[in-house]
């Protein structure tokens, strides 16, 4: 691990103690806060016990349909509005203002469409993240040196073989930022439309600790989306780095 | 002037798809273009609308401020030190991309029910991305900048509000570009769960009753809102890119 990485740690460390130390000194009180040694250890019997399994599989699962989704929506739309200028300064603003509305206000219109269940919250997620693929598609697009496109018609390579030898490649950083983001919207759009309009899932299980006064439960699982979040965060993290090391060879 | 017959077009594609979904889907889903602009127009001329929509101003206005003054002061104080940057980064985006909805109980347990939920939850979206986008900016600065502060002698506050803030404007406003969507998207989830006022409150109350008008209504007035906001973002970036 470098040293950046061994002070995050510490930093992350730190930040529990104090937490945990503020929850047993009293000074945050335990039907507000409980300590987070308690949280892991609820956690841990939650996932032991195996009533949960069901509904945390569900949501991971919806989760990584919605993304695998999203991203090949947003890829191919992206491709499509860059094609076209007009097209795409027109669609630009709404675009970048997309986000201000509450997506899930639809709900009704994909349980009408879709059913209750599974299918109309992934319909949720991919109208969460499909956007931030777009754009990051469009921004890939663009940062494609004028260079490599050159040096690919000096060699007369076909349309084809140019974006799958050359552009795809170097687009590929901004893209992969893309994915990042749709993976991180997918999850917050299962875990969010759970929480508010399910009947089964993570995020209902917390809607339905917290509406039950049940902290300790409640608390175990906000825990268990925080790591769950983090770990994926940091693999996709990973594969970024080496994406954009790439970049500046 | 083919500009605008794109843009015309783009938004006459958009009612047309509307439409057609109204078709299909039918009433219960949702309401036709013509019945949600009806629906609007009628809302506009009631005080209680205007008093929601004020409540919901004055909360994001609130939250707003307080996530541009923590995000800018976040990310420049991160941004400045190398090393802290390095360290904070996988921080912020991990904290980004928790599906804060969860967190609601715990908002709510710490402010109570009110207004104070409501901002608290508007900050929560919003002051990250701005500090991220603050913090990459300062990062991504000419380094002889910095150099030309040190021989100056200025001190760290100086650098920051005479050296960094304009240097870094064009991609702060991004950040705050976002960080204005986020922040009212979080104000509204707030009124949505626990509150008695606001257009969060105008939805939920209709969710219940399954007016779908009064939900899309109020879901393509914020939409107007959000466009005329980003429209002025546009303009300011221009000005910043002179």
């Amino acid at each position: 691990m470098t040293s950046a990485g061994w002070i995050r740690t510490a930093v992350v460390v730190a930040f529990v103690g104090v937490v945990e130390l503020l929850c047993r000194t009293g000074l945050i009180p335990n039907t507000v806060l409980i300590p987070p040694s308690e949280m892991a250890r609820e956690l841990v019997s939650i996932l032991e016990g195996g009533e949960m399994t069901g509904d945390i599989a569900a949501t991971f699962r919806n989760a990584v349909l919605a993304t695998v989704i999203a991203v090949a929506i947003g890829f191919a739309v992206g491709i499509v509005i860059q094609a076209m200028p007009a097209l795409r300064r027109s669609v630009e603003p709404l675009l970048a203002s997309y986000y201000s509305v509450p997506t899930f206000i639809f709900y009704p219109v994909f349980i009408v469409l879709f059913g209750v269940g599974d299918r109309a919250i992934i319909a949720i997620a991919v109208l969460l993240a499909v956007v931030a693929m777009i754009t990051a598609t469009l921004n890939g697009i663009d940062r494609i040196p004028p260079v490599l496109k050159k040096t690919a018609r000096i060699y007369r390579m076909s349309r084809v073989r140019t974006a799958l030898l050359v552009e795809l490649p170097a687009a590929a950083p901004y893209l992969f930022t893309g994915v990042k983001l749709s993976v991180a919207y997918a999850f917050i759009g299962v875990i969010a439309s759970e929480f508010i309009l399910s009947g089964s899932g993570l995020g209902y299980e917390i809607a339905y600790a917290y509406n039950n006064f049940e902290n300790r439960k409640m608390y175990a699982l906000m825990l268990l989306v925080l790591l769950s979040v983090a770990l994926i965060n940091s693999v996709l993290d990973v594969i970024d780095n080496r994406l954009q090391s790439r970049l500046r060879r | 002037m083919r500009q605008h017959l794109a843009t015309l077009l783009v938004f006459a594609a958009l009612i047309a798809a509307w439409q057609l979904l109204y078709l299909i889907a039918g009433d219960v889903a949702l309401a036709s273009p013509v019945a949600t602009v009806r629906r609007m127009v009628e809302m506009l001329q009631t005080r209680s609308f205007w008093d929601n929509a004020r409540e919901t101003g004055y909360a994001f206005l609130c939250a707003l401020a307080l996530a541009l003054a923590g995000g800018v002061g976040l990310g420049v104080a991160l941004g400045l030190r190398r090393l802290a940057a390095v360290v904070a980064e996988p921080i912020l985006i991990t904290l980004y991309s928790i599906p804060k909805v969860t967190l609601y109980p715990l908002v709510l347990l710490t402010f109570g029910l009110g207004i104070s939920a409501k901002v608290a939850f508007g900050v929560m979206h919003g002051l990250i991305p701005i500090a991220i986008f603050a913090m990459n900016a300062i990062r991504q600065m000419k380094p002889v900048y910095l150099r030309s502060s040190r021989v100056l002698r200025l001190t760290s506050l100086q650098t920051a509000t005479s050296i960094v803030l304009p240097a870094i404007l064009p991609e702060l406003l991004s950040g705050v570009r976002i960080g204005f969507s986020l922040t009212l998207l979080g104000v509204l989830i707030g009124e949505m769960f626990a509150s008695r006022h606001g257009l969060g409150f105008l939805i939920t109350n209709a969710m219940g009753l399954g007016d779908m008008a009064t939900i899309m209504a109020v879901a393509l007035f914020l939409t107007a809102f959000a466009l005329v906001a980003n429209g002025m973002f546009s303009s300011l970036n221009r000005m910043t890119h002179r």
